[in-house]
């Protein structure tokens, strides 16, 4: 059965009725957003029923207006014999930002988990080592937090409005 | 005899636990090529087990993207994998164009596909020729450089740069290829295959070579697709996985290829797929060149693509263009895109999401190398401190690409 779209979502669908929330399509790429509770059970399904053996790309977005849901995880995903992507999402709490690791569906996750508590500090729970990778470990921010601006908040010489944010 | 057991105290000669050697290769040692870090747990000369630390260069490419217009991110990419810049460079703008919706004409699609396949060799050409290094045989080395040198030219004629490239626009190229242009592609396109016969014959075949890869720092396709390998090293254990055939970008279709695979995803394999990769790349630029349509160097989309500088200096039209592009006061579209491309080291990735800002909100590079050098522990595993260097040689994982 050739995936689509349509039978992606409808196969998510039937199988976790209350874990899917919400799905969109953007530029010709389905965006289904997911319980953060029953990540893995998704992850686990989609690669072992559907054969999204490829973990195309981890990361995460930090989109601080929604309350409650500030900090989206992102997997892309690739099914390499239909050759068909999509993107899954589960927004979780900036306060408590814990989702399950997802190193135990691809070995691939490790680093790239990393990265993410690295930089948006997401715990992923049961990853066998999560540590710092790309910053310095004695860090105290997450940098890539939209809290963090780039810029010295104390220079007056550079105003905001003429860059654009 | 008496003395010595009092210095390392009684338990010492009785243990039967085996007590292995902390070794650091790296940060900076010059068989690493860059900047990587492992502490190998050693006995005698195998490795038991590798902590690589990475992080070196890390120079918060996503972050500073999120404070730049979307031409100006151009630079940030150069710096991922400087072996390829261009690649990056148009992939780049090939995630850019699909936010916007532009269509970019055939000319500038097959210009692209020259350029990208100009790079490909080059990063391919490091690439085996420093793993001939590694393994102790220089010779290739300095007359491969000789021939990415002259690929550097013709950057040189395209962007004006040579290592950080910065090449072509939003919508196209700056200019067409200029005469210059034309004949150093039609003489490297004369000369160089016979100079690359010449280094296969070198290597490929040598009993010397082929004992020294054959076999070092295998890795199964399984777990290779389970790492999310891609490009050569995917490909060199045998998954046929490329994006330019799976999921074709700048015309790719148009042209006749082979996807060379691997069986056992050794360091041999590794340089075998890139070897023929850059075979197939001459295919590919040759037939690109040959067919090249008519039409212009650029898209047809004004609001983005920078005014031509001349014009800028004497039409006002253009000068208030100009103006208004560098100043990002052009609309535009919020969404989130993903594109990816076939880098030298496989599925480079762009994941860009835009609020309508003048800069990206969320900018994040799916970086080939990050995501399989984390599986070089565990090919390293049981094998020679020797076998190390070559491994990481073969998998060719660069800093920049690596740290972002």
């Amino acid at each position: 059965m050739a995936l689509t779209h349509d039978t992606v979502l409808e196969q998510l669908r039937s199988r976790f009725p209350e874990a899917i929330l919400h799905s969109e399509l953007s530029f010709d790429f389905l965006n289904v957003e997911i319980q953060p509770a029953q990540n893995l059970e998704v992850l686990r399904f989609l690669r072992d029923e559907l054969g999204f053996i490829y973990l195309t790309d981890l990361c995460a977005v930090h989109m601080p207006e929604q309350s409650g849901r500030e900090i989206g995880v992102v997997y892309h995903l690739h099914n390499l014999e239909e050759n068909y992507r999509f993107r899954v999402k589960a927004w979780l709490p900036e306060a408590e930002p814990v989702i399950a690791t997802a190193t135990t569906v691809w070995a691939g996750a490790n680093w790239m988990e990393r990265e993410t508590y690295d930089f948006f500090g997401v715990r992923f729970e049961g990853h066998p080592d999560l540590r710092r990778i790309l910053n310095v470990d004695h860090m105290e921010v997450f940098p890539l937090l939209k809290q963090f601006p780039l810029e010295d908040t104390t220079r007056e010489d550079k105003d905001d409005r003429f860059f654009g944010r | 005899m008496q003395e010595q057991q009092s210095i390392f105290g009684e338990d010492f000669l009785k243990t039967e636990e085996k007590q292995y050697n902390t070794l650091n290769l790296g940060p900076t040692h010059p068989a690493t090529h860059g900047v990587f870090q492992n502490v190998l747990q050693m006995d005698g000369e195998i490795i038991m087990s590798a902590e690589p630390t990475i992080g070196y260069i890390h120079r918060a490419f996503e972050k500073l993207a999120e404070r730049r217009p979307f031409y100006q991110v151009t630079p940030i990419t150069d710096r991922l994998n400087y072996c390829s810049a261009p690649i990056n460079n148009i992939g780049w703008h090939m995630t850019v164009e699909k936010l916007l919706q532009v269509q970019t004409p055939k000319k500038v699609d097959y210009m692209r596909v020259i350029i990208m396949e100009l790079a490909r060799i080059a990063d391919h050409l490091v690439c085996n020729a420093v793993l001939g290094v590694d393994t102790g045989a220089l010779t290739g080395f300095t007359y491969m450089f000789q021939e990415r040198e002259r690929i550097y030219d013709m950057y040189e004629e395209v962007a004006g740069a040579r290592l950080t490239t910065n090449i072509g626009r939003i919508g196209g190229f700056e200019r067409d290829f200029t005469p210059g242009f034309h004949k150093k592609l039609k003489d490297f396109l004369a000369t160089f295959p016979a100079r690359f016969e010449e280094f296969d014959s070198m290597l490929t075949r040598n009993r010397i070579f082929m004992d020294r890869v054959i076999n070092v720092g295998p890795i199964s396709a399984e777990r290779a697709l389970s790492y999310s390998f891609a490009g050569p090293n995917l490909r060199a254990a045998g998954v046929d996985y490329d994006v330019r055939v799976m999921n074709p970008y700048s015309s790719y279709q148009d042209f006749d290829f082979i996807v060379p695979v691997g069986t056992s995803g050794d360091t041999y394999d590794r340089f075998m797929v890139r070897q023929e990769e850059i075979r197939q790349s001459l295919k590919i630029i040759n037939a690109a060149y040959n067919n090249m349509p008519e039409g212009n160097h650029f898209a047809d989309c004004p609001e983005f693509y920078l005014p031509k500088k001349e014009d800028v200096y004497t039409s006002m039209e253009a000068l208030i263009w100009h103006f208004k592009i560098v100043m990002g006061e052009v609309d535009l579209p919020a969404g989130e895109v993903y594109h990816s491309v076939e880098g030298a080291n496989g599925e480079l990735g762009y994941y860009l999401i835009s609020d309508g800002g003048r800069t990206p909100y969320r900018l994040h590079f799916r970086r080939p190398c990050f995501i399989y050098y984390q599986a070089y522990p565990e090919m390293i595993k049981g094998q020679m401190l020797s076998d190390a260097v070559i491994t990481m040689s073969s998998m060719n994982v660069i800093a920049g690409e690596l740290d972002a």
